[in-house]
């Protein structure tokens, strides 16, 4: 297999949400066995890319490839074996309350995969220690971390063993230890199950720590994937923005050609 | 200030809305339907819904039909008596008991308790994102999560409403007997003697449909919550609202349904 050809493939996605239109003409290419990290700002429906990829949403125009299939057009019923391939980590992680942490591990596992019981068992324990949380299936998600809760969703991810793995926000809301814990986590399963990728998140230093490809969401449209040297050089203006944004300097400027949004115009010379 | 858009316009609006909503509970009935014939049918969580909501609703169940028993005597043998019909208090608060109040004071008060916790419930999920990652895991949320409840609402509602029906009538023998000094013997001779196995049918069968009803349309508001915490406050309260007025409204259908073919 050619390693550059598309494993997942966005092609002139268009969609929209009544009067605001999140993408005009997006278009995505992420290899098999890379990590791509998605950028962008608040609300700018970076994790809506992620749901249409799975079928929870559909685009209202274009086409979305898994592994030559084209998924736009699939039934829920269609769907069942790509969400068996594709898994995600929500932002919260939305682990179930009702359950106990081994039973929201198994969720999947039930779902996909017919093992016994004590099969079932060993691989959520396996599952858990591999997230560095042994021994904790009988506790709930209550009685967790924030940070334990998303290690907790990750094993869930994983569960079934995916080809595709779908972060929203790994880090958000995490300080910096935890934030830094699931990133290395992140990459020591890419290290260990050679999952494809998809990362959504504002963190530029998870961003930079994890990603073999970076791309920034931009007007509605995702710009040219860039090596994580390249991105942090860019001059394209909103990665320009962004990547200085993350900088400790608290004198450094906008863009020259970055459109000065009202009320950010700073001091008067 | 801008001019407000002319009635007409508010009411197709409202109509729009309104057929919406009834187009996505009439779905989501017809979902639950099929999907209780789901090969991998959810068991376990059928069982742990009627303790749930069964369980847990016998109390207030069971204080409404007592009072409500107990008052009714109270109230008919004093109105009665200005007839000198007082001798049917029994029979007439018996079968009231058993054919209305029983099943529609058992679905209004348990219906609002029950519809409340599985709106705040499935809203609360669905805000954090749970309902998405159960489809997002390849599973369907209404066979894992509405069919349970839309059951056991369904089955846990007539149960109580038998519970309610004979607590009631005991309380209004009690209640006889100390206001009017009515033996209890003869009170449960009157009672016996004026109740029939169609009239038991008639407010039973009532109570299986507004268990549905109400398991139905609250699991509709709490798939359908959006606005984070406030919009699961809303939808709990809508639930409570929406649920009362469509058993008062669905009685009045069945009683005359009922009543058509002889029961």
């Amino acid at each position: 297999m050619n390693p550059d050809e598309s494993f997942v493939e966005f092609q002139n996605v268009r969609h929209a949400f009544g009067e605001n239109h999140l993408y005009e003409d997006l278009s995505l290419s992420v290899r098999r066995g890379e990590t791509m990290t998605i950028l962008g700002g608040s609300g700018s429906g970076k994790s809506v890319m992620l749901k249409l990829l799975i079928g929870l949403l559909r685009p209202d125009a274009g086409s979305i490839r898994f592994d030559g299939q084209e998924l736009v057009t699939l039934s829920e019923q269609a769907l069942l074996p790509v969400r068996r391939r594709i898994s995600m980590l929500f932002q919260g992680g939305a682990l179930f309350d009702s359950l106990t942490v081994g039973e929201n591990v198994a969720y999947p596992i039930n779902e996909h995969l017919r093992l016994s019981l004590a099969e079932t068992k060993e691989r959520v324990e396996a599952k858990l220690a591999l997230v560095g949380l042994p021994g904790i299936a009988q506790q709930w998600p209550a009685q967790l971390s924030g940070g334990m809760r998303k290690r907790v969703a990750i094993a869930r991810a994983i569960a079934a063993d995916p080809d595709v793995l779908l972060y929203d926000e790994p880090t958000t809301g995490l300080d910096p230890i935890s934030a830094r814990r699931i990133n290395e986590l992140i990459m020591s399963i890419q290290r260990e199950l050679h999952v494809t990728s998809l990362v959504v998140t504002h963190d530029m230093a998870s961003a930079f720590m994890i990603s073999d490809r970076m791309a920034m969401l931009s007007e509605r449209r995702i710009l040219t994937p860039l090596s994580c040297e390249d991105f942090r050089q860019s001059q394209e203006p909103a990665i320009y923005d962004f990547v200085t944004a993350m900088s400790l300097d608290l004198s450094a400027r906008p863009h020259p050609q970055s459109p000065v949004r009202p009320g950010e115009e700073g001091p008067k010379k | 200030m801008a001019d407000k858009a002319p009635a007409p316009f508010f009411l197709l609006d409202y109509a729009q809305r309104f057929f919406a909503v009834l187009g996505g509970i009439s779905l989501l009935a017809w979902q639950t339907i099929t999907g209780c014939f789901h090969r991998r049918f959810a068991f376990r969580e059928l069982l742990y819904q009627v303790e749930s909501i069964g369980n847990r609703s016998i109390l207030i169940a069971v204080l409404t039909a007592i009072f409500s028993g107990m008052v009714m005597t109270v109230q008919f043998a004093v109105q009665m008596s200005r007839f000198g019909v007082k001798e049917y208090v029994s029979s007439v608060v018996s079968l009231s008991l058993v054919r209305e109040l029983g099943p529609a004071l058992t679905a209004l008060m348990v219906g609002g308790r029950i519809g409340a916790g599985i709106a705040a419930e499935l809203g609360s999920m669905r805000v954090t994102e749970q309902i998405d990652a159960i489809r997002a895991m390849g599973a369907d949320p209404v066979r894992k999560l509405v069919v349970p409840r839309v059951l056991a609402a369904t089955l846990v509602l007539p149960l109580l409403t038998i519970l309610a029906d004979v607590l009631g009538i005991l309380g209004a023998m009690v209640a006889a007997h100390i206001n009017s000094d009515v033996g209890m013997t003869l009170f449960l001779q009157s009672v016996l003697h004026s109740v029939s196995i169609e009239d038991f049918l008639h407010g039973l069968i009532k109570t299986v449909f507004f268990g549905f009803l109400l398991g139905v349309i609250a699991c509709y508001k709490g798939l359908a919550t959006s606005g984070g915490t406030a919009g699961v406050g809303r939808a709990t309260t809508e639930t409570v609202v929406i649920t009362s007025l469509v058993t008062l409204g669905a009685d009045f259908v069945l009683t005359n349904l009922l009543l058509g073919f002889g029961l």
